[in-house]
């Protein structure tokens, strides 16, 4: 058994309008910086899970996204595994 | 009419919920977020508002796994009446149980302030006393209230007339302005299709008697009582 550790990053899904990412924006917009666009807000989600290999560590990553840290209906997420813990 | 209204942690309506259910004649049964049955004379069941879990994750999220809401999707699932009001209109979407979600209010903003709601039909369990296209007042305290759903949901939403209430202007006109946190549609309340399921961000149970300001809440109750009436009475 290999313990990994996960980075799973959430957003909202590009259909919905990110409002927090709009007012970030115009306040970057605001400090003479309108090169920086298109903010998006989500949460970052960071947790270790114990699996023979990387593969089944993804699958428990996705299960536990699918069924309770996102919900599909209004987000996005992408995730990053690596093996060891972070301290 | 035997009304069960679920305490979560962190719910804070209950206690109105449950004041509105016996001001309308109704027997109440408080009912706890770690229940493993129902009563079973039970005829519907309200989720009250409040920031169950602390709205940890996303408002809703935890609650939907909450011991009881196993026996709250069988009673739905069997035609039972389920009243999801603010927080517990977020429940229902989490659990399924309503399509669509409800996200961050469009200006960021709590509102917490009397809206005006047009109700939309009245071959509803929730709405059957009340006529369509009038327009009731209700006070809505929200910060996640926009509603919204893929775009071939929301048509589909449309489509079944699932939609009960919509925030209108006080003359029932549907406009942005009336919109008090950018939802699709200008939607406040809907149904599932089988129609036994409502969840609705305004708080009718903060709108029961005069000394409130507004007694426009007491038709969901007085509707749900109606059509609880034993048929051979």
């Amino acid at each position: 058994m290999k313990t990994y550790t996960a980075h799973i990053a959430v957003t909202l899904r590009r259909a919905i309008l990110d409002v927090q990412g709009k007012a970030i924006e115009h306040a970057l917009h605001s400090l003479h910086m309108p090169g920086l666009t298109n903010v998006r807000i989500g949460k970052h989600i960071e947790l270790h899970v114990q699996a023979q290999d990387e593969e089944s560590a993804s699958s428990m990553i996705r299960e536990a996204c699918d069924k309770l840290l996102t919900n599909p209906v209004m987000e996005d997420y992408t995730f990053t595994l690596h093996e060891g813990v972070t301290a | 009419m035997n009304i069960g209204v679920v305490t979560f942690p962190g719910s804070n309506c209950d206690a109105d919920a449950r004041y509105a259910s016996a001001l309308t004649g109704n027997t109440v049964h408080a009912l706890w977020h770690k229940d493993t049955s129902l009563p079973s004379s039970l005829d519907v069941i309200i989720l009250p508002g409040g920031f169950s879990y602390g709205d940890y994750l996303r408002t809703g999220a935890i609650a939907r796994f909450s011991t009881i809401m196993e026996e709250v999707v069988k009673f739905a699932n069997g035609g039972g009446y389920v009243f999801g009001i603010c927080n517990g209109f977020q429940i229902l979407c989490e659990s399924g149980l309503l399509p669509g979600a409800l996200i961050r209010n469009e200006n960021l903003s709590f509102v917490c302030k009397d809206v005006h709601l047009r109700i939309e039909k009245n071959d509803s369990p929730f709405t059957n006393v009340a006529q369509v296209g009038s327009v009731v007042r209700i006070p809505v305290a929200h910060g996640e209230g926009r509603f919204t759903a893929p775009a071939e949901v929301l048509a589909s939403i449309e489509d079944n007339n699932q939609v009960l209430y919509r925030y209108s202007m006080p003359d029932g006109i549907i406009t942005p302005e009336a919109n008090p946190n950018g939802s699709l549609n200008n939607i406040a309340g809907i149904t599932n299709i089988a129609g036994n399921v409502m969840g609705l961000m305004p708080h009718p149970e903060r709108a029961c008697e005069p000394l409130l300001g507004s007694s426009d809440g007491l038709h969901v109750f007085h509707s749900l009582a109606q059509q609880c009436k034993p048929k051979f009475a």
